[in-house]
């Protein structure tokens, strides 16, 4: 859901000195300064297109159709961030990166603009609004911290709100996709059956099953970097203690069926 | 008689002087054996864990990691990583210490590289694994397929061919695991059992499952296809087969002198003006050759994701052929020949 920030971000928990990287030159800068600020204003569009037609209609219910078009725009633009990464002037990994943009880019055409009738579902504003915030306060840190001004403001509100967005997301996608299931299975959408030319087959609704599952691991694991400094000092202070409180079973790592395992290993 | 014994005496006296009686060896000037101070720190806390005295200079970093791992039960040799510099390569096992650049007191610093395992034990599991699931799914064992198809056999003679083929390959790379492979590390880290085994285990379980399917559809183009992508997969094993062979033959067993590998009278080598790693290329030709005849696009993404890590590590053995020989034949290229 976020790459780390442009510049450093040195914590008061880290003990390890930040490497140094290179950082883009002034033409990549100017660049990153540019799409950031129109990806800025585009989730803007999105946040007051919502706002408005919920003040006209007076309901949330049907909200998607009005910012249908900007929003998978605007989220499809961040497939560009993977290329910013893969080019090197951003400081983050393509792989994370690309993940996190793939699997909203993913929900936005190949579940919500695929399956029709979820698109009235009130879980698609879930994580529509979630993702407008998140975007919002995303884009608008990384134009100031390129810029080297920063308000405290900013950053204050990305820490803040990311607990509250990030699982409202998170909620907000796994019921789309859960509300999907049962039109994709109904019209066999996107699946493959035998028997056929190529010898292949493919089931989207196990696949979105399997997609919803892979949910737990993959977005708690893909936190948001900021918190995984707070994990390391966590991981820094907790994991010595463990060792040490498992130490009297050292003893039991030398005894004979276990050295005989590890006679296999070595 | 005075005169007698006098002269026996004299005699034995002589007889002792005569004898040559062993000569106290002159004081043996002691040699001058310059003893080595080794101490190991680690790389990343700069903590120092261990001194060492009296090292004797003609011993070996793996002497070293000997001693280390008796201090260290925890780390033995294969786990240790000894480098002269925190951020450079680390120190091979039969590197003599009087022979690295440093002086009587060595500073060399550790990192734990992780749990080990031998590379014989990861190969083997690797190939036994696709080879037994394979045949599970050829004689369709129970909750495969649907109940009805139960060991039931196909009624495709191609797939009984795939079937020989796929499994020769496997008993093929077991036999060469066994008997032919000389590799320079004697472990790897273990977490590679686990990538390798679910890498190998999971393709393997997927093109199986829709090769030995009931609903199994034949190749398009029948038997023309398949008699000639059996040959293109006999061809390249045969190929791949002989390469390995001189790649044996480069080493004699024991010694870690590395040498360029040659075209031989074998025709199956000759590729090597051409290529530097054509045990990948063979590799590659049996599986695309595999993936004609059974025309099934699970072989083919299997043959693709097998191409892209071949690529990667031809390209690197590449590279380090290059760095090691001044003049590596400037012809060869990594896998393809001309291509990449």
């Amino acid at each position: 859901m976020s790459a780390p920030a442009m510049g450093t971000t040195k914590t008061a928990h880290s003990d390890v000195a930040p490497k140094k990287k290179r950082g883009p030159g002034a033409l990549a800068t100017a660049y990153l300064v540019i799409y950031n600020v129109v990806m800025t204003a585009g989730w803007l569009v999105i946040a007051v297109g919502l706002v408005r037609a919920y003040l006209a209609r007076g309901s949330y219910h049907g909200l998607y159709y009005t910012i249908e078009k900007p929003l998978k725009f605007f989220q499809t633009g961040a497939l560009l961030e993977i290329l910013h990464c893969a080019v090197g002037i951003v400081p983050s990994s393509v792989v994370l990166t690309g993940f996190q943009v793939l699997s909203r880019v993913f929900l936005t055409w190949a579940v919500t603009h695929s399956v029709r009738e979820v698109q009235n579902e009130d879980s698609v504003l879930l994580f529509v609004s979630a993702w407008t915030i998140t975007e919002i306060i995303r884009y608008s840190f990384y134009t100031f911290s390129l810029l080297n001004h920063l308000p405290y403001l900013i950053k204050w509100a990305r820490y803040t709100f990311f607990l509250v967005l990030y699982p409202m997301g998170v909620t907000g996608e796994l019921l789309t996709v859960y509300a999907a299931l049962p039109y994709v299975q109904k019209t066999g959408l996107y699946s493959v059956t035998l028997p056929n030319k190529y010898n292949f087959s493919f089931d989207y609704h196990t696949f979105l099953i399997l997609t919803m599952v892979s949910y737990i691991p993959c977005k708690s694991l893909s936190y948001p970097p900021q918190y995984t400094t707070d994990v390391q000092y966590y991981c820094s202070w907790v994991v010595p203690r463990i060792k040490y409180i498992l130490r009297p079973f050292d003893i039991l790592s030398n005894c004979s069926p276990i050295l005989h395992f590890k006679s296999l290993l070595y | 008689m005075d005169t007698l014994a006098l002269e026996a005496k004299a005699n034995g006296q002589e007889k002792k002087s005569s004898a040559p009686r062993p000569r106290p060896k002159p004081p043996k000037k002691a040699k001058r054996i310059v003893y080595f101070e080794v101490e190991i720190v680690d790389a990343k806390t700069k903590e120092k864990l261990l001194l060492l005295d009296k090292v004797e200079p003609t011993s070996t970093i793996l002497d070293i990691k000997a001693l280390f791992h008796k201090s260290n039960p925890q780390w033995y040799p294969a786990r240790q990583s000894l480098r002269l510099d925190p951020k450079g390569k680390g120190l091979k096992d039969e590197d003599i210490l009087q022979t690295l650049p440093v002086g009587t007191t060595a500073s060399f610093y550790f990192s734990d590289l992780g749990a080990q395992i031998a590379w014989g034990t990861v190969f083997l599991s690797e190939c036994y694994g696709p080879l037994l699931i394979y045949l599970m799914f050829y004689f369709r064992l129970p909750f495969i397929y649907a109940p009805k198809y139960d060991f039931s056999s196909s009624k495709h003679w191609v797939v009984h061919l795939a079937c020989m083929c796929h499994s020769f390959h496997y008993v093929k790379r077991i036999l060469e695991t066994l008997f032919i492979h000389r590799i320079s590390h004697g472990t790897m880290p273990l977490r590679n059992i686990f990538k390798n085994c679910s890498y190998y285990w999971c393709f393997a379980a997927w093109m199986a499952y829709y090769i030995n399917h009931p609903l199994y559809t034949p190749p398009y183009y029948g038997q023309q296809q398949v008699k000639t992508a059996l040959i293109i997969f006999l061809f390249c094993q045969v190929g791949n087969f002989s390469i390995n062979i001189t790649l044996r033959n480069l080493k004699c067993p024991g010694s870690k002198v590395k040498k360029i590998p040659h075209p031989t009278k074998n025709p199956f080598t000759w590729i090597f003006a051409l290529v530097s790693c054509p045990n990948y290329t063979y590799e590659l030709g049996s599986w695309m050759g595999f993936t004609v005849m059974t025309q099934c696009l699970p072989v083919a993404f299997f043959t693709i994701v097998g191409f892209v890590l071949m690529t990667v590590w031809a390209r690197g053995k590449h590279r380090n052929y290059r760095k090691e020989f001044r003049d590596y034949p400037t012809l060869r290229s990594p896998i393809l020949p001309f291509i990449l």
